[in-house]
């Protein structure tokens, strides 16, 4: 029998438990560790522009051992500064992941794919484990998977908005299309979202916004590590079929070709 | 005979833009007795919000539900920005200034202590800014080309872009090809108030200098997003004019450039007028707290995405308080006079500031009061 123990999410050859990844840029600094612990998240990602501040606290400093930095290359907007971000990300010791997001929408703060294929292209030739942060639109998926990514994240609704699986549809034609981890990043606002999108098939989710602006940061954090492990052990199990308009008769309509016995 | 206000002169740059005449009337359309506690209301329940829903909330019938209006722009501020709290500092390099701004300490007229710093004198500065641990500076000067030139700037950038991670400029406006050379000695956004956008008011107001240029000012975001730069902030100094005119015009600015140009970002400064040495003029209204906290609800609930500045012409209880309803960004430290950080060269204050704590201070209370200081929100490349 399949646990989830036995079920490990494996990005860029590194493996992981954990299938909820936290971002961490709405948080005081002081929650982020406990958050980390009850959410049981192995990936933080860190802004890049947050993490090097020289005096004060440094996000840096809130990071337990053992948890995987997932750079991100937010304020890029394009890929040229992408690179150069992560580029920098790694020089300064966060390691060879790096989440791309490019952005030149101060409104909607939607993702540039076209710049963000190419920044995938570049640092994956570089090394880099690249994750990049896309609107979910298969052909890009395809390009993202041919230039190097090592998982593709797609939006569910515009980021910080926790409007939840707005892009439902189109993450389902990645899951089944991409042969890479899909991870649902933007838009998710409750558990329940979260355990939709793994029941679907998504490899993990990544939220931010939910968490650091919940009524009790370290109850949704909790909350959401039960929502993703549900939703992943419920598509492991292969959920039931779903009847369509009506129940379905106990007497089977091609009866009356046995009656004529 | 003084210039007329709405003439460029000069060798002052014209942009194909329609961005200006839009705004122009967007202020002579705000009718504040047009809206009711029903529009209001309206704007409230709506997620988006269109332009005639923001002037609803900037109208007097919005009075009444200031309660309301704090409680959606408390969601919106948590939700684009977390509890996150940007913290920077100016510095005033030099006050000689060659307008006529009658309400203004830097008045060429006025006879106040000048001073204008050395490039070692304006290191000097910048180091000891830096020691207190801020990671952005915004560079100011009185309104003089001739003593503050373009390099002179240009230097004051290249220094500012060695100590600090951001480097902002609150300077006279320039052409495009100007803001394109500061933004290379290392500038990343440039913030101009239009103070008022009355163009009658405006020209009584700015009685000489390349200030008085109405349009040529208005247009300067713009010229600088042109040059690069990669935010731009706007404001009008309430109580100069119609406050909810002005807030309405100052909103529709910031919104048009916004669609124009969508990669840049933009923010808001929401100053009063405050008392200045060597002027005596008589405000046109007095904007009490209340009637700012309704200005920066609506930008916040009109524009969530914006930053808002909140300076020391502000007293302490109103900063801290506004911080988590609409403001996401807070001065700290600050002077307006010319050195005095180090105390080389001193020159007399822009004007009264109402917040004199030290960047220590402000980031410890912002840390009491459950928000998170952010002193860097940029890598320079």
């Amino acid at each position: 029998m399949k646990t989830i123990t036995k079920d490990p999410l494996v990005i860029g050859g590194h493996t992981f438990s954990s299938r909820f990844i936290l971002g961490s840029g709405k948080f005081n600094m002081d929650l982020i560790e406990a958050a980390i612990e009850h959410a049981k998240a192995e990936i933080i990602t860190l802004a890049l522009r947050r993490a090097n501040t020289e005096k004060n606290d440094n996000i840096l400093n809130h990071i337990p051992k053992g948890v995987t930095l997932l750079p991100n290359t937010s304020g890029a907007r394009n890929a040229e500064e992408a690179v150069r971000i992560a580029r920098l990300a790694r020089e300064i010791g966060c390691g060879n992941f790096i989440k791309i997001e490019v952005i030149r929408d101060s409104k909607y703060l939607l993702p540039d794919n076209y710049e963000t294929i190419k920044a995938t292209e570049i640092l994956a030739k570089e090394g880099f484990v690249v994750m990049p942060y896309m609107y979910p639109d298969l052909n890009v998926a395809r390009d993202l998977w041919n230039a190097g990514a090592a998982c593709v994240m797609p939006l569910g609704a515009p980021i910080g908005s926790n409007k939840g699986l707005c892009t439902k549809e189109f993450i389902q034609i990645l899951i089944d299309e991409i042969e890479l981890p899909i991870i649902v990043d933007a838009g998710i606002g409750k558990p329940s979202e979260a355990c939709a999108a793994m029941e679907m098939g998504a490899a993990a989710i990544m939220a931010n916004t939910a968490i650091a602006t919940a009524g009790n940061i370290i109850e949704m954090a909790h909350a959401f590590r039960l929502s993703v492990e549900a939703g992943r052990a419920a598509y492991l199990a292969g959920p039931g079929r779903v009847l369509n308009m009506q129940g379905e008769a106990s007497s089977p309509l091609t009866g009356f070709l046995e009656e004529a016995k | 005979m003084k210039h007329d206000c709405m003439s460029y002169q000069k060798d002052m740059e014209q942009i194909d833009s329609n961005i200006k005449e839009r705004v122009m009337e967007c202020y002579e359309s705000f009718e504040d007795t047009k809206y009711s506690a029903k529009d209001v209301q309206d704007a409230l329940a709506k997620e988006i919000l269109s332009p005639s829903d923001f002037a609803a909330l900037l109208s007097s019938a919005a009075i009444p539900f200031l309660e309301e209006m704090a409680k959606r722009g408390q969601k919106e501020t948590l939700k684009h920005f977390g509890n996150s709290v940007y913290l920077f500092t100016p510095i005033y390099i030099s006050n000689y200034c060659e307008n006529q701004c009658v309400y203004c300490g830097f008045n060429c007229r006025n006879k106040i202590q000048r001073a204008h710093l050395d490039t070692n004198q304006i290191e000097k500065e910048m180091m000891a800014i830096k020691e207190t641990g801020l990671e952005e500076i915004l560079i100011l000067v009185g309104e003089s080309r001739n003593k503050s030139t373009l390099q002179y700037l240009g230097e004051a950038c290249k220094i500012g872009a060695k100590y600090f991670k951001t480097v902002g400029l609150e300077v006279y406006p320039m052409n495009s090809e100007e803001y394109a050379y500061l933004r290379k000695c290392g500038a990343d956004y440039v913030t101009v108030f239009q103070e008022t956008y009355n163009v009658e008011q405006y020209e009584k107001v700015h009685l000489g200098g390349h200030k008085r240029v109405y349009p040529y000012r208005l247009e300067a975001q713009e010229r600088a997003i042109m040059g690069g730069m990669r935010g731009v902030a706007f404001g009008a100094l309430l109580g100069l004019s119609d406050h909810r005119k002005d807030a309405f015009a100052t909103g529709m600015h910031a919104y048009y450039i916004q669609r124009k140009y969508p990669h840049i970002e933009i923010s808001f400064s929401c100053p009063r007028i405050r008392p200045a040495s060597g002027t005596d003029f008589q405000v046109y209204e007095e904007i009490d707290e209340k009637q700012l906290l309704q200005v920066i609800l609506a930008y916040r609930i009109f524009m969530p995405y914006a930053g808002i500045t909140v300076s020391t012409r502000e007293n302490r209880n109103f900063r801290n308080h506004v911080v988590g309803l609409g403001a996401t960004k807070i001065s700290a430290g600050v002077d307006t006079g010319v050195g005095e950080n180090t105390e080389e060269e001193k020159g007399d204050e822009q004007f009264e500031i109402a917040d004199g704590r030290s960047v220590d201070q402000v980031y410890h209370e912002l840390l009491q009061n459950n928000m998170q200081p952010v002193m860097n929100d940029h890598v320079l490349l």
